[in-house]
């Protein structure tokens, strides 16, 4: 089944209120997808900065501050149950490289400028209370309840996806031809840490947009390359996307007031937002990319 | 009289409204924030008036004999599904399958309906001020689906005996689904129709699309794929 949400704030008016409102959203969405959650925000740039979100796993955050150090100096650390933001002016290149060499037991969930991407296994309603989502202020964010399907129930099976800087999605549905496109991406220099289909379809549009295609457009072909079933939130330093497949079987509706714009899965998740009841509320059409 | 889904759960309110004491005269019922909730009002059986003042969810008045039910505010999946008698009308716009299997009774969409409206009807009128997704009356089988606005791709797919009439434009007709003459006898039906729920509009101006019922019978020419 799995629930999708997205909110994206026009006006400045609720920036220290997108925490919340997510982190409600995604509450309204834990009857559609029990078995874990993730979310990403996007909080503002600062200069040459770059987030990188990681899942400690097993290691002790001081093991893993020792550890950092020894190969970078100037780092911030910010600690979220067994997720840790670090902050540097270190580009990705190098710290994606890092990671994987000199500290392989934590995973990297995301990183960019802009993203700060937490999922984990648990009730969403849990999972949202750990991550302290509603602390967040934040211009625009995604997230995900998962009812797994196709893949086990682990944090590598939960979403959102990330594949590469500040861009990630969220999937409501499943893929079946997603082996094949992977198998090519691979091909195409793609890496992809699990066997889910989601990150298969995230790894296309990173590789799409990587090739200078813009969202729109590569959001358009995948109606074309992906087979399966979907309506996809996919989200970038600017904003997000939605696109529902053809046959449209999977839900999505939408709300937009002058202050912001949100997508759900369901109308429930949205009932707690300001003045909703009075919003315009449409479902998205079939085979049509909507972008804020 | 008044529930409000903050303070009473949809459990409570649904089985009242399932069992309303006949003896008393109480037949109007107005239901306070809805809040997207799922099956508000299904499997009502008496000739009851309840107004829903927000959005609902999905199955919205499922299954509904005999009550009026109006909705002031959207619909998610399934409003009206399955229906077998009453009055179903929504204010706004309503999400995919709209009136599905409903077998009688009525259902007012003042606003847009979502793809797969009215599919697999049997006997329900369905009216549609504004416009409907794809997909809509696919598999219908009996009954009236009246569009004002348009109707988007694949219209009527594998149409039994049910009745569309468009008054805007239509994408593309389904599989089986053809365009059929507007004669009197159908303007009439419309005219009928349109009275009995009260709604001003011209039926000359819609045009009618139905069965080609050429999926009806087995293809001789297949026979030699046995």
């Amino acid at each position: 089944m799995c629930g999708i949400v997205g909110i994206y704030l026009k006006t400045k008016k609720y920036e220290k209120h997108l925490g919340k409102f997510l982190s409600g959203m995604l509450d309204g969405m834990a009857t559609r997808g029990p078995d874990s959650a993730g979310f990403a925000i996007y909080t503002k740039e600062n200069k040459n900065i770059f987030k990188y979100s990681i899942c400690l796993n097993e290691l002790k955050e001081k093991d893993f501050k020792k550890k950092i150090s020894k190969f970078i100096k100037k780092i911030k650390l910010t600690n979220y149950a067994d997720h840790i933001i670090l902050e540097t002016n270190e580009k990705p290149s190098k710290i994606l490289d890092l990671l994987k060499k000199e500290i392989p037991e934590v995973s990297l969930v995301g990183y960019g400028k802009s993203i700060n991407i937490f999922k984990q296994t648990g009730n969403p309603k849990d999972v949202v209370k750990k991550f302290k989502l509603s602390s967040f202020s934040g211009t625009h964010g995604i997230g995900h309840t998962r009812m797994a399907t196709e893949s086990a129930i682990t944090t590598q099976g939960s979403h959102p996806y990330s594949t590469s800087e500040d861009e990630c999605l969220v999937h409501n549905g499943s893929l079946s031809n997603h082996n094949n496109v992977r198998r090519s991406l691979i091909k195409d220099g793609q890496n992809f840490n699990s066997e889910n289909d989601t990150e298969v379809a995230a790894g296309y549009i990173s590789n799409q947009i990587s090739k200078g295609k813009d969202l729109e457009k590569t959001l358009k072909n995948s109606l074309k390359d992906l087979d399966g079933f979907y309506t996809f939130i996919a989200g970038t330093k600017d904003g997000f996307a939605l696109l529902r497949d053809e046959i449209a079987c999977k839900p999505a509706v939408v709300a937009e007031t002058k202050d912001y714009v949100a997508v759900a899965s369901e109308f429930q998740a949205m009932a707690h937002l300001p003045n909703v009841n009075s919003a315009k509320i449409f479902e998205p059409k079939p085979g049509v990319v909507y972008h804020w | 009289m008044n529930f409000d889904l903050n303070k009473k759960t949809l459990r409570e309110v649904n089985q009242y409204l399932q069992n309303v004491d006949r003896k008393k005269n109480t037949r109007k019922f107005e239901i306070l924030n809805p809040q997207g909730q799922h099956a508000i009002c299904a499997g009502l059986k008496d000739d009851i008036d309840v107004t829903i003042k927000g959005h609902t969810g999905y199955y919205c008045a499922g299954m509904n004999q005999k009550a009026n039910v109006t909705i002031h505010g959207n619909v998610g999946t399934g409003v009206a599904e399955n229906m077998m008698s009453g009055k179903i009308i929504v204010k706004g716009n309503a999400s995919q399958s709209a009136g599905a299997t409903g077998h009688g009774g009525a259902l007012i969409i003042e606003g847009d309906a979502s793809s797969r409206c009215g599919i697999s009807m049997k006997g329900i009128d369905i009216i549609v001020k504004g416009s409907v997704g794809h997909m809509s009356a696919f598999m219908a089988q009996k009954g009236n689906l009246v569009i004002m606005g348009d109707a988007d791709a694949d219209l009527g797919d594998s149409i039994y005996e049910a009745k569309i009439f468009v008054k805007g434009k239509v994408k593309s007709l389904g599989a089986d689904c053809v365009e059929k003459k507007m004669d009197k006898k159908n303007i009439d039906e419309l005219t009928k129709l349109f009275k009995k729920l009260n709604i001003s509009e011209d039926p000359k101006k819609f045009k009618r699309y139905g069965s080609s019922r050429n999926l009806y019978n087995f293809k001789i020419d297949n026979v030699g794929a046995y």
